[in-house]
C-alpha cells in the first residue's frame, strides 16, 4: 500500500512548466489508461479473485460479484463514468460541474486503495499470493492502471517557493517536502463548480429523496457490513468516492438544492431514518441503529451547548444519567427505592425535569467561570455524579441507586397499547425489539433538532453565538450573559435527560458505569465531544455523522482491541490538523478555521 | 485650525441645553494603588455632542469602563437620567446608555445584519420557549426586529452588505457597523470611543457627518478621540483628562487656548514664560506624567 508515497517523489524532478501531470506520461494516454483501467476493473469484479470460500465474502464465483468486490466495482464504475465524463461525452456532463480530473484521480485512488487492501488481506489471512486467482491479478493491475493514468492528468502546478542558499540541510529537507505537499495538493484540487441555476421544483424534491436514498444505503450497507474486512473496504470506499464527488462538484450543489429546501430535507432525513428498520430482516442492526441514534442525540444536545454558547462542557454525560436513572426509579424497575410504575410520558418528564434541575443545579455556580476552567468543573461534576450513583447504595449512604449493580430490570414499554418490549409484524416486515425502540429514539431525536435549528435562529441563538463569539461585547450589547448561558446549559441538559429516559428502558439497566467521562465504549463525556467536534461545531449533520462513525468504528473493528483509544486519539489529532472545522463544516467556522481561503462574500442563510 | 470654529458655527441645532442625560459625581477609579481615574464629574445633556480628549493614559477608556458598567467605580456615583445606574454592564445598556469599542469588538463570524439584531437584544423579550414554538408573536417581533435592522444599516449605509461576514468588512465599515450595532439597543445616550482611530481623512469626515446625524436623532453622544480636528469639529463641549483628573472643561475655543491643556499634549513649558506658579503646575504635571507612565500604561486603555 506504499505506493501512493512514489508519486510526489517522481514529481519532484519535473520542472514546473504549467500544467503537466504528477507522472510522465502524455496526458491523452493517462486519460485512456484511466478510463479503461476503469472498465476493466469493472470486468474484473466479475472474475473470481480467490479459491476458497475461506476469505469471507465468497470471492470465488465468476459472474457474480461479492463481498469487496462489490465495493471495487462501485468505485471502478464511478471511475469509468467520471474517465468518460472528462472525454466530454455527452449526457455525463452533470456528473462533473466543477471539473473531471481531480475526481477522476480520487476515483481512481479509491478503486485503487480498496482493490489493493482486498488482494493484500486475501494474500495475508490465507497465507501467501498463491491464494489469488487471475481475477484478482486482473484487478490489481486494472486499477493500478487506472491510477497511474489518472496521476497523469494534468493540473496547475503551483509555483515553488525558491530556495534560501543559507539553509541548512535538513530545512531544504523540509523545504522540499514542503513543495511536493503543495504539488501533490494542487494536483488533487479541483475548480468551484458552476452554480446551478434552479430546476423546477418538483426536480429539486426528487433529487433530495435520490440524495437521502443513498445516504441511506450507504448507511444501511455500512452498518451491516458482517466482517472486518469488508468494513475497512466500506470505510475506504465511502470516503474515497465520498472525495471524489466532492471534487467533481456534486456534494457542493446536492447543498445548494437542499439549502433551497430545508424544511423538505430535514422531514425527508428523518423518514430515510424511520425507513432503516424496514431495509433489516433481524434485530441485530436495530440494535446498532437505536444505540447510534442514543449516542447522536446526546451529542446534538452538547452541540447547543459546545457549538452554539460556545460553553465546553466535559461532564455532559451526566445529564444523559440523570434521566435515565431518574426515569428508571419510575418506571417500575424491583431494585428501585419508589415502587411506582408511571406511564412512559410521565417517566419521560421525570427524567427530563431532573436534568433540567440538575443542570441549572450545576450550571448556577459554575457558569460564572469561563472557558478551561469552566471545561474542568464540568469535568469534576461529571465525575461526582457517577460516584455518587455509585455510593448511594445504602452502605455508603442511603440506598437510592442501588450502587454498582444500578436500577436493573426495567420493565419495557407499553405506549398505547404498543408493546415495544416484542416483536411486531407490520405489513410483511418484522419490527423487532430494538426496532420499537429506534423509532421511539428518533421521536426524540427530532425533538432535539426542533429545538436546536429553531431555538438557533432565534434572539436567544445569536445571543448564545454572539457570547461565544465575544462575550465582553454581548454584555455591552445588553445581554445577560449569565442568564443565557444558564438557558443553554438547562436546555442541554434536559436534552440529554429525554434521550435519557429511552436509553433506560433500551438497557434494561442502568448503572454507574455506563456514564463515564471516557471509556471504550459511547456515550461518554470525552466521546460525545469528539462527535461534536469530529462532525462539526454548531451544525446538525456534524454529530449525527460523527456519532455514527465514532460508534461504528470500535464496534466494527473489535481487532484493533486495545489499540482502539490509540486509534481514536490519532485520528482525532490528525482531523484537528487537517481539517479543524469537522467534517461537516458551519460556515462560520470554516471561515474561523481558514483564514487564508478566500471567504464567500455572502452567506446566503442567516441564523446559526 | 482655522476650519474648527466656523464649522461648529454652522452645525445644525444650537446646544440646547436639555435635560440632563448623564451625570457622572466624583467618579474615582483604583486598580490597587493605582488611581486611573480621580473624581471626575462630567454631565452631558440631551441633544449634545461631549468630546473626552486626554493623552494617552489619562484614563479615558476607564472612565468609559466606569460609565458603562465594565468596571464598578471606586468611589462617586454615575446616574442616567437621575437614575443611579446598575453596576452590571448589560443593565446599563438596558438602561439606555450603548457604546463602542476602541479596539472594534464585533461578533466577526456573524452577518452585518445578526450584529445589528444582537444589538436588539434589550428591546426584545422573546425568550427560549417562543423561539422554539414559534407562536405568531415571534414572528411579529422577528419581523420587527428585523427591519429595525435594516433601517440602522441603512443609517450607516451598509444596508447593501447586510448578508456579508462582519469579519469581512473593511476597517471603516465595521466601525460603521459597531455604530448600527450600538444604535440598535435604542439608547439616549451612546458612548464612542476613538471612532475616527485609523481611518483615512475622508472615512473621518463620514463619521463626523454620522455623528451629527445620530444627535439629530435625539441621542446625545460622548465621545473619546485624538483626532483634535474632528473633536473641536463636532464637539459643543469637550472635557480634557489628564492624569485620570478633568483638567479643563469647555467649549473648544476655551479648551484649544487653555495652557495647561497644551502643556499635558506637548510636555513642555511655554515659550512666554507664564506667571511661576503656573509653570511649576505644569512642571509638576510633568514630572508626575513621567512617574506614572510606566505604571498607568499597564492598565491603560483596557477595554475588558
Amino acid at each position: 500500500m506504499t505506493t501512493q508515497t512514489t508519486a510526489p517523489k517522481t514529481s519532484g524532478g519535473v520542472a514546473g512548466d504549467g500544467s503537466t501531470g504528477l507522472i510522465g506520461i502524455p496526458a491523452h494516454l493517462g486519460r485512456a489508461l484511466a478510463t479503461g483501467g476503469g472498465l476493466l476493473t469493472v470486468v474484473s469484479t466479475f472474475l473470481a479473485w480467490t479459491w476458497t470460500a475461506e476469505f469471507p465474502g465468497d470471492l470465488t464465483v465468476y459472474g457474480y460479484p461479492g463481498g469487496l468486490q462489490v465495493l471495487v466495482l462501485i468505485a471502478g464504475a464511478l471511475t469509468t463514468l467520471l474517465g468518460l465524463a472528462s472525454y466530454g461525452v455527452r449526457g455525463l456532463g452533470w456528473l462533473v460541474p466543477a471539473g473531471a480530473d481531480a475526481a477522476l484521480k480520487f476515483a481512481a485512488l479509491s478503486a485503487f486503495a480498496t482493490t489493493w487492501y482486498t488482494v493484500i488481506a486475501i494474500s495475508a489471512q490465507l497465507g501467501g499470493l498463491v491464494n489469488l486467482e487471475p481475477g484478482a491479478y486482473v484487478a490489481a493491475a486494472a486499477t493500478l492502471v487506472a491510477f497511474l493514468g489518472a496521476l497523469a492528468l494534468p493540473f496547475e502546478r503551483p509555483e515553488p517557493d525558491p530556495f534560501d542558499p543559507d539553509d541548512t540541510g535538513w530545512e531544504q529537507f523540509k523545504h522540499t517536502s514542503g513543495n511536493n505537499w503543495q504539488t501533490v495538493k494542487a494536483a488533487f484540487a479541483s475548480g468551484t463548480p458552476r452554480t446551478l441555476r434552479p430546476l423546477p421544483s418538483y426536480v429539486e424534491i426528487l433529487i433530495i429523496v435520490a440524495v437521502l436514498a443513498v445516504a441511506l444505503l450507504v448507511f444501511t450497507y455500512g452498518i451491516g457490513t458482517e466482517y472486518d474486512e469488508l468494513f475497512v473496504g466500506f470505510l475506504i470506499t465511502a470516503g474515497l468516492g465520498f472525495a471524489a464527488l466532492n471534487k467533481a462538484g456534486l456534494i457542493a450543489q446536492a447543498t445548494q438544492i437542499t439549502s433551497r429546501h430545508t424544511n423538505i430535507t430535514v422531514c425527508g432525513a428523518f423518514i430515510a431514518a424511520a425507513c432503516f428498520p424496514f431495509t433489516q430482516t433481524d434485530d441485530q442492526y436495530a440494535t446498532l441503529g437505536v444505540y447510534i441514534l442514543i449516542f447522536a442525540t446526546v451529542a446534538l444536545g452538547l452541540n447547543i451547548v459546545v457549538g452554539l454558547a460556545g460553553l465546553l462542557d466535559l461532564g455532559y454525560v451526566a445529564f444523559l444519567g440523570v434521566g435515565a436513572y431518574a426515569a428508571s426509579m419510575v418506571s417500575g424497575s424491583p431494585s428501585s427505592p419508589f415502587d411506582l410504575h408511571l406511564p412512559f410520558w410521565a417517566a419521560v418528564l421525570v427524567g427530563a425535569a431532573a436534568s433540567l434541575v440538575f443542570g441549572v443545579l450545576i450550571g448556577a455556580p459554575t457558569l460564572r467561570l469561563r472557558g478551561d476552567y469552566l471545561a474542568i468543573v464540568t469535568l469534576g461534576f461529571g465525575e461526582i455524579f457517577r460516584i455518587t450513583a455509585n455510593n448511594l447504595d445504602g452502605t455508603s449512604g442511603p440506598d437510592v441507586t442501588n450502587g454498582s449493580n444500578g436500577i436493573s430490570s426495567i420493565p419495557d414499554l407499553n405506549v398505547l397499547g404498543f408493546d415495544l418490549g416484542v416483536q411486531h409484524d407490520i405489513g410483511g416486515f418484522t419490527i423487532g425489539r430494538f426496532a420499537n425502540y429506534f423509532f421511539l429514539m428518533l421521536i426524540i431525536t427530532a425533538v432535539v433538532v426542533l429545538v436546536f435549528r429553531r431555538s438557533g435562529d432565534s434572539r436567544i441563538g445569536r445571543a448564545w453565538v454572539a457570547i461565544r463569539e465575544d462575550e465582553t461585547a454581548a454584555l455591552a450589547m445588553g445581554i445577560n450573559g449569565f442568564r443565557v448561558k444558564l438557558i443553554a446549559f438547562a436546555v442541554g441538559a434536559t436534552l440529554a435527560g429525554l434521550a435519557g429516559t429511552v436509553q433506560a428502558h433500551v438497557t434494561y439497566t442502568v448503572t454507574p458505569e455506563q456514564y463515564l467521562f471516557a471509556g471504550t465504549t459511547p456515550p461518554n463525556s470525552a466521546f460525545l465531544l469528539a462527535a461534536v467536534v469530529l462532525g462539526g461545531m454548531g451544525t446538525i449533520a456534524g454529530p449525527l455523522i460523527g456519532a455514527s462513525l465514532l460508534f461504528l468504528i470500535p464496534n466494527k473493528l473489535q481487532f484493533l482491541g486495545d489499540y482502539q483509544l490509540f486509534a481514536f486519539g490519532l485520528a482525532l489529532v490528525l482531523l484537528m490538523r487537517f481539517r479543524p472545522e469537522g467534517l461537516i463544516a458551519n460556515r462560520r467556522n470554516k471561515l474561523e478555521f481558514h483564514e487564508e481561503a478566500e471567504a464567500p462574500t455572502t452567506l446566503s442563510k442567516t441564523g446559526a | 485650525m482655522t476650519t474648527d470654529t466656523t464649522t461648529r458655527d454652522t452645525a445644525p441645532g444650537a446646544p440646547a441645553p436639555g435635560t440632563t442625560v448623564l451625570d457622572a459625581r466624583g467618579v474615582t477609579m483604583r486598580f490597587g494603588g493605582l488611581t486611573a481615574v480621580n473624581n471626575v464629574d462630567l454631565t452631558v445633556n440631551s441633544g449634545e455632542i461631549v468630546g473626552l480628549i486626554g493623552p494617552n493614559g489619562a484614563g479615558k477608556t476607564t472612565f468609559f469602563n466606569c460609565l458603562t458598567g465594565l468596571y464598578i467605580p471606586t468611589e462617586g456615583e454615575v446616574r442616567y437620567k437621575d437614575r443611579v445606574l446598575p453596576a452590571k454592564s448589560f443593565k446599563v445598556t438596558a438602561a439606555g446608555i450603548a457604546r463602542t469599542f476602541q479596539n472594534i469588538r464585533l461578533f466577526s463570524n456573524m452577518t452585518v445584519l445578526e450584529n445589528v439584531l444582537v444589538g436588539r437584544h434589550t428591546r426584545t423579550k422573546e425568550g427560549f420557549w417562543s423561539a422554539v414554538l414559534r407562536g405568531p408573536g415571534f414572528h411579529r417581533a422577528e419581523k420587527a426586529s428585523r427591519e429595525r435592522a435594516e433601517e440602522l444599516l441603512e443609517f450607516v449605509g451598509l444596508a447593501s452588505k447586510a448578508d456579508h461576514l462582519a469579519r469581512n468588512l473593511p476597517y471603516g465599515e465595521q466601525r460603521k457597523l459597531e455604530i448600527a450595532r450600538a444604535l440598535a439597543s435604542e439608547p439616549g445616550l451612546l458612548l464612542l470611543d476613538e471612532p475616527t482611530a485609523g481611518m483615512n481623512p475622508q472615512e473621518t469626515r463620514a463619521t463626523e457627518e454620522l455623528v451629527f446625524a445620530i444627535r439629530d436623532k435625539g441621542i446625545a453622544v460622548l465621545v473619546i478621540e485624538h483626532d483634535m480636528r474632528f473633536i473641536f469639529n463636532l464637539c459643543d463641549r469637550v472635557a480634557v483628562l489628564v492624569q485620570g483628573q478633568k483638567l479643563v472643561e469647555g467649549d473648544s475655543a476655551t479648551v484649544q487656548g487653555d495652557e495647561r491643556v497644551i502643556a499635558a499634549y506637548l510636555g513642555e513649558p511655554l515659550e512666554n514664560d507664564p506667571g511661576a506658579a503656573e509653570a511649576a503646575e505644569v512642571e509638576a504635571a510633568e514630572a508626575a506624567q513621567a512617574d506614572a507612565s510606566s505604571d498607568t500604561s499597564a492598565g491603560k486603555e483596557n477595554d475588558r
